[in-house]
């Protein structure tokens, strides 16, 4: 915390802009991001992008944002020791940041709340998001209720029915639920939908992107708002250990919780930054996410970014027993952090997935989202790498109730 | 050949607007939309854009998605749209592709646009492609000779129409409402000023496209555009024909009323 007792400052939400990390003016990462747009849509991304410039410095909107993240959001949110759980990672240190034990669950609350207070700066009453897993439609819908924000949620019909739950939570907090049966019935159908609805109600309508994907200024905003998450851990890593940490590791589907963690630790070069996507059934079966592994440099939902795709520039779909990982694309800065060699990105399948999962609930006591358990996963191996000196920090992006279904039939309990 | 400068320039002396219409490669299917394309030209349409199927088409509504997913269905390709681009270009028509950005950035912009021009291709229209990020196309498609459609929209400030139009060659393609592909009841109010407004930065055609449906909404556009731009009718109709050869004689039939449409000028 802050002298004044707030958690939050000018520099925490925007970063002191020493490591050039801001996208360009048009928003590119290095050659990633930008706006691949409908003509349409320019003067509202450029109202955001301007509203959001004056708000990310501005007393009176961080002071909101922060009294919100305190006294609704549930943070700070805590440091963890896994001393069990560690001794399966090479006996290497692993310690957990508890996005888990924030209100609605997971580190989406951030962006969410953040982006609700652009809403009603931008002078716009009503909000349009997309939805995987449902988290993010379940923490959008949260901040509109808060705020007294209509809430409309576009969400791929077969997502609504993996997620039934998180559908009647939604439409419980006042929400509309959309499903969207064309495409492939996800979540990149969902953004599509979502997309469409915008470029006809934008007088009206903020789009409440979840992830730092999308056209400029969305990866920026949303990874400022996300940007708490390593703030705080790498303060009280230095109160926990009096030091740095040697890595940090996170799940990467679109990337906000990842970019959350690891951005406040961009200009510490002795701190590795690991990303984990996806593997679903392997690289060999097809049937993966692996989009920063194994996919290549496209253009999709209006950023140049890495993509699955096949030769001829069309999307494949993606496969992921975590839905909210389950994602073709992935943020922009992710690609700059990947070609520029300062983040590392690896697989972990289904299966390390859910044995990570199983490993955290027997020997700490904690369900972690399965989304959350990619990166569990990799920090074992990695701990196991790196040997018994090594702190290893990984963020808890979520926690694993929602995933009761999946893991029932998983593990046939 | 027949180029764009060279419709304008006839439908001027006309005194009508000209004729675009839109149909995706692939659907009904492969050789069908080739069939397809030369009834509307046989009717009077004056220039034919032939869609790309893509599996992300933010810009389209519900009519357009299904026809395009149909045609990803069907297996289309790249090349299949260039082999319905030589097809219709054998009609006479004025032939575009209409893309969205990535299966051009894919194939390779200068391999794009040299295949293009050598199927008889006239040019290209990027719906979600902005002036930042045009400067590669614009090369490619000049030195291949072919021209570069962009949009505007009723969002559009006076500067970033300034910027569109001066990445456009051939013409302007100016939406008519703020939304998706697919026909609508009326045709925007809106689009009458964006025509003035776009005619304020361009001496380039200005056609207009988005929600035009029947002859009596083209001949209300045609009023003020130099061109009008009608895809989802079309396919509504293909869509609910019994077989291709039914559908063929309904978009025959619409655009026969469309033709008569830009040459009343309502």
């Amino acid at each position: 915390m802050t002298h004044d007792g707030s958690i939050l400052t000018a520099a925490d939400l925007a970063g002191n802009g020493a490591h050039g990390d801001d996208p360009d003016l048009r928003g590119k990462f290095g050659v990633f991001g930008g706006r691949y747009v409908p003509e349409a849509l320019i003067p509202a991304l450029d109202e955001v992008a301007k509203v959001y410039e004056q708000a990310r410095t501005d007393v009176q909107f961080l002071r909101e944002f922060d009294h919100l993240l305190r006294t609704y959001a549930g943070r700070p949110t805590t440091l963890t020791d896994v001393p069990r759980f560690s001794e399966q990672a090479g006996g290497a240190r692993v310690v957990l940041k508890r996005e888990d034990l924030t209100h609605t669950g997971a580190h989406k609350i951030n962006n969410v709340i953040g982006q609700a207070l652009l809403t009603k700066r931008l002078g716009k009453k009503r909000v349009i998001a997309e939805t995987g897993a449902g988290q993010h439609g379940v923490a959008t819908a949260t901040a509109a209720a808060l705020l007294g924000l209509e809430c409309v949620i576009y969400m791929g019909a077969v997502d609504c029915e993996r997620q039934a739950l998180n559908v009647a939570r939604m439409k419980l907090l006042g929400a509309t639920v959309v499903p969207v049966h064309n495409g492939s019935k996800t979540l990149k159908d969902a953004i599509n939908e979502a997309f469409r609805d915008w470029v006809t109600n934008v007088d009206t309508t903020h789009y409440l992107f979840g992830t730092v994907a999308g056209p400029h200024p969305f990866p920026e905003i949303v990874r400022d708002f996300a940007r708490i998450i390593g703030v705080e851990a790498r303060r009280q890593m230095l109160e926990l250990t009096g030091r740095l940490p040697d890595a940090v590791c996170a799940a990467v589907g679109g990337g906000s919780n990842a970019i959350g963690i690891f951005h406040a630790f961009i200009g510490d070069e002795g701190v590795q930054l690991h990303g984990y996507e996806a593997g679903g059934h392997g690289l060999a079966s097809g049937e993966h996410a692996l989009t920063l592994t194994a996919g290549s440099v496209g253009v999709l939902h209006g950023a140049r970014t890495y993509v699955l795709q096949d030769d001829e520039g069309q999307t494949i779909e993606s496969h992921s027993i975590s839905a909210g990982l389950d994602y073709p694309g992935v943020g922009p800065e992710h690609a700059w952090l990947k070609d520029s060699g300062r983040a590392t990105y690896h697989g972990v399948t289904d299966d390390q997935a859910m044995a990570a999962f199983s490993l955290l609930a027997r020997t700490e006591g904690i369900i972690p989202a399965i989304e959350s358990s990619h990166a569990l996963a990799g920090a074992l191996e990695l701990g196991r790498e790196l040997g018994p000196e090594a702190t290893i920090l990984v963020n808890l992006s979520g926690r694993g109730d929602k995933d009761m279904g999946t893991a029932m039939k998983y593990f046939n309990l | 050949m027949t180029t764009l400068q060279t419709v304008f320039a006839k439908a001027k002396a006309d005194n009508r607007a000209a004729l675009v219409g839109y149909l995706p490669a692939g659907f009904p299917s492969k050789d069908g939309a080739i069939a397809a394309a030369a009834a509307l030209v046989e009717a009077g349409c004056d220039v034919i854009e032939i869609g790309l199927p893509y599996s992300d088409p933010l810009m389209d509504g519900p009519t357009i998605q299904d026809a395009v997913h149909r045609s990803l269905t069907n297996g289309t390709r790249i090349a299949d749209v260039m082999r319905t681009v030589e097809g219709v270009a054998a009609t006479g028509a004025a032939t575009l592709v209409m893309t969205y950005w990535n299966p051009i950035d894919r194939y390779g912009a200068d391999r794009f646009a040299r295949d293009l021009a050598a199927a008889g291709g006239v040019g290209t229209i990027t719906p979600d492609l902005t002036p930042e990020e045009a400067g590669p196309w614009r090369e490619a498609s000049a030195a291949a000779g072919i021209d570069t459609v962009f949009l505007v929209a009723p969002s559009s400030t006076d500067e970033r129409i300034q910027a569109v139009v001066e990445c456009c060659t051939g013409f302007v393609y100016a939406a008519s409402l703020m939304g998706v592909t697919g026909a609508r009841e009326s045709v925007n109010v809106a689009a009458g000023d964006l025509v003035k407004r776009t005619r304020a930065h361009t001496d380039l055609p200005v056609c207009v496209g988005l929600g035009v449906g029947t002859g009596a909404q083209a001949a209300e556009v045609a009023a003020y555009a130099d061109g009008v731009i009608v895809g989802s009718a079309f396919i509504r109709r293909m869509l609910d024909a019994p077989d291709e050869q039914a559908g063929r004689v309904s978009i025959g039939e619409l655009a026969r009323e469309m033709a008569q449409g830009v040459r009343s000028r309502g």
